[in-house]
């Protein structure tokens, strides 16, 4: 048996990859809440944690191509996955009655595509954008007046929390699943990866939205003026 | 109670299939879903109609041949039970019922609601099996199985294999199935030489017969008359994984 060909060729093989792939990914989201989150603490606290990661740039790029190459392969083996499943019921049924899924686990694909799009827009938004906001007093990167000038627009802001919703409705079943994937999810631990499936879906849409919805309300006007 | 059935008919393989609308008058409440199929053909017989061709064999809910999606719910909706067991006193009196056949590629139709499930018998073929020792009959309780073990096994060798799990799979997948096989023998004593080989085996064959891949939505655990559970296809992918890894390392 070919390893290689046992992973990327079988079922249960893309599996393990839409997992792993998922968990690192899954990772990356909690600690970019994390840090983002930083933005209550105020700008000097939130423009230093900036700064912190642009000092080690080698690290940063190990990171980043990291979750390129996570991206890509969750994406590459989720795509082939949906193409088996839809060859593989060729003729629908006339009537389908849904028992025991949720709306979560039907629309993966979807959620999944829709929050890719808005991952590009939001690297356009804040990472890859020219340094429109310039630098604080400190002479560190403004990423506080430049998370408050975007988020003041109010469209921006609505369709950050539309992609937030949409991460967390794919997290509550994507988080759920790995560790069903991973062959981790027997007896007592179903439940309890079940529970933290859904809380930390929970918490990162909280955490996350937190911050525009924050804007919209008015925190951190006072940078702008 | 009077009923309108919306049935599939289709001649064989090739034919493309239509729904015919029959009307089932008289129905007792205490029949089966099965008979009152039964008296719809032999209406159709005596007016020299072909009958509607639908599998069945015991009757009692343990072979796992009757295969009906009744109104979107493989076996009918009821927990826990096949068509063959499914009374007509759970239907209202005028209602509609749509019966359609399991819908997947690797289950074609045969005709009206029979399906092929040849592919459940090569899966069950490549790796469904123990290593006996000829001979004498050995004593009962020969070898100690822990009764977590014997139970586990039992709760998996409940599958019937009606392939009701890829009727109602969105992606049609057979893991329930699959994984319920693989669990009964690979937790008992007596399946332990073939474990790794079996897991590869009806994996390969698996996904050789074109069934799709589990996105766990949870649709097979909760139309399976046997309520086999999820948790043996995590156990699927744990045994799959492992044997992977071992082969591999065995340089196999």
């Amino acid at each position: 048996m070919n390893i290689f060909k046992a992973i990327f060729h079988s079922s249960l093989g893309k599996k393990y990859i839409m997992g792993l792939t998922g968990l690192a990914l899954f990772g990356f989201v909690i600690g970019h809440m994390v840090g983002n989150l930083q933005i209550f603490l105020g700008q000097d606290k939130l423009n230093a944690y900036g700064a912190f990661l642009k000092s080690m740039p080698k690290l940063l790029w190990v990171a980043r191509i990291g979750l390129l190459a996570c991206v890509g392969l969750h994406i590459w083996a989720a795509v082939k996955l949906v193409r088996e499943n839809r060859a593989a019921r060729p003729d629908r049924y006339a009537q389908v009655k849904r028992m025991g899924t949720s709306f979560a686990s039907r629309t993966m694909i979807w959620s999944g595509l829709i929050v890719f799009a808005f991952i590009v827009y939001h690297l356009f938004d804040f990472t890859i954008a020219p340094d429109y906001t310039g630098h604080d007093d400190k002479g560190r990167h403004d990423i506080f007046k430049m998370v408050v000038l975007g988020f003041s627009n109010p469209f921006s802001a609505i369709f950050y929390l539309i992609a937030n919703c949409l991460l967390c409705i794919h997290l509550s079943h994507g988080v759920k699943s790995l560790f069903q994937s991973l062959g981790l999810s027997t007896g007592q631990f179903r439940s309890l990866f079940n529970g933290i499936a859904s809380a930390t879906a929970w918490i990162i849409f909280i955490g996350n939205t937190s911050i525009p919805l924050a804007v919209l309300l008015g925190f951190g006007k006072e940078v702008l003026k | 109670m009077n009923l309108t059935l919306k049935i599939w008919r289709q001649k064989n393989a090739d034919d493309a299939g239509e729904f015919v609308t029959y009307q089932a008058n008289d129905v007792s409440p205490d029949m089966s879903f099965l008979e009152m199929l039964d008296v719809v053909n032999e209406g159709l017989t005596s007016k020299g109609d072909a009958p509607i061709a639908f599998d069945s064999d015991c009757r009692e809910g343990i072979c796992g041949t009757c295969s009906l999606v009744i109104n979107g719910t493989p076996h009918g909706g009821q927990k826990a039970t096949t068509a063959c067991q499914l009374h007509m006193r759970h239907f209202q009196d005028g209602e509609s019922i749509t019966i359609e056949p399991w819908r997947a590629r690797p289950f074609p139709v045969i005709r009206d609601l029979i399906v092929n499930r040849q592919a459940f018998d090569k899966v069950i073929q490549s790796g469904g099996y123990v290593s006996a020792s000829t001979g004498g009959t050995p004593d009962a309780n020969a070898i100690p199985v822990s009764k977590e073990n014997a139970d586990t096994a039992m709760d998996a060798a409940a599958c019937i294999g009606c392939g009701a799990c890829v009727a109602a799979c969105k992606n049609a997948s057979a893991m329930l199935f699959v994984s319920a096989k693989v669990s009964h023998l690979g937790t008992l004593p007596q399946g332990q030489p073939e474990k790794d080989q079996r897991v590869l085996s009806m994996v390969k064959s698996m996904d050789e017969a074109g069934f799709g891949n589990c996105t766990v939505t949870g649709a097979c655990e909760a139309v399976c008359p046997k309520e086999i559970s999820l948790d043996f296809i995590s156990r699927l992918n744990r045994d799959y994984a492992a044997a992977v890894v071992k082969s591999a390392w065995k340089g196999k």
